[in-house]
């Protein structure tokens, strides 16, 4: 299996195991993609997280407020009309459990891998692009009729002699 | 008296899923202290002393695996049970966890049951269920 149909697997292991784990949801598998070049701007909540390791990358999740503030309600059983503090961190924390079941699953392959503290964005009109030109392998996974979009660009690292190993860097404009 | 436990997690949202979850075992516990990394659990154990602690591992200034070796490096604490919770699941981090004295792990994502069967191995009969 190559490093694009293992990585498809894991991401759709990760989301079905931690949604119904941790949600109590069972989700519909989605269409996948890959995005190169300039990804489009993103409204609603998006979350990132950096891997590091032999292989440098970041996986993200991407959804609407209205998901968000769903998937909040079912992961701490309190509602939340509005994208606040808490939701935020549940997503947060939704990527890293994703993520980072992933990460575990491709160490087998790749080699030992480093996962990153999440960082959350919520906004309109914003772009995020990874240095390096990299290929994102796009998952979608569908909780009744929303979206949750699983993104995940991983490179094998360049062997320089006593060179640091630093998580891709990623950018992010917000245009409000 | 009924014992403390303290949840470490940089995560507000896992915190307060193990409070749920730790309340709905049955363990009779008084207080439930939370941290939101290593630095500020090491706070609270000068003041408190828990019958258990559940730590997360990737956390920030100080993480799971310092944290666990400072209170398995003190005489004070290191006959405390400490439980690590993350989603660190590879070969590595766990067998570190392990030498350093971690009494169990639990992956996340997790449920429940997994969360009281593991502690139920620990503590009995410190913190009966």
């Amino acid at each position: 299996m190559n490093l694009h149909d293992l990585s498809v697997e894991c991401i759709r292991r990760a989301g079905a195991n931690v949604f119904s784990t941790m949600l109590g949801v069972e989700i519909r598998q989605g269409e996948v993609s890959v995005e190169n070049g300039s990804p489009d701007a993103n409204d609603g909540v998006m979350s990132l997280i950096g891997l590091a390791g032999t292989w440098n990358g970041a996986g993200s999740i991407t959804c609407t407020p209205s998901l968000a503030c769903r998937i909040c309600a079912h992961m701490l059983m309190t509602e939340s009309t509005a994208v606040n503090e808490e939701v935020l961190d549940a997503v947060a924390e939704l990527t890293n459990m994703i993520i980072g079941s992933v990460k575990t699953d491709l160490e087998e392959h790749l080699g030992p891998l480093g996962l990153s503290i999440p960082t959350v964005v919520f906004g309109r009109n914003f772009k995020t692009r990874t240095s390096g030109n990299s290929e994102w392998i796009v998952v979608r996974l569908h909780w009744d009729d929303e979206c949750l979009v699983v993104k995940l660009c991983l490179a094998r690292r360049e062997r320089l002699p006593h060179a640091a190993i630093h998580t891709a860097p990623h950018t992010c404009t917000l245009d409000v | 008296m009924e014992p403390d436990v303290l949840v470490v997690d940089d995560s507000a949202a896992i915190r307060k899923i193990l409070q749920r979850v730790l309340r709905q075992t049955g363990m009779a516990i008084r207080t439930i202290h939370e941290a939101g990394d290593g630095q500020e659990a090491l706070e609270i154990l000068r003041v408190h002393q828990p019958a258990l602690v559940l730590t997360d591992i990737n956390m920030p200034k100080m993480d799971g695996l310092q944290f666990l070796a400072a209170v398995k490096g003190s005489e004070k604490w290191r006959d405390i049970p400490v439980v690590m919770i993350t989603t660190e699941g590879g070969e590595a981090k766990v067998g570190e966890a392990v030498k350093l004295g971690a009494a169990g792990y639990v992956r996340k994502p997790f449920t429940a049951d997994q969360i009281k069967e593991k502690l139920a191995g620990i503590l009995e009969p410190a913190l009966p269920l």
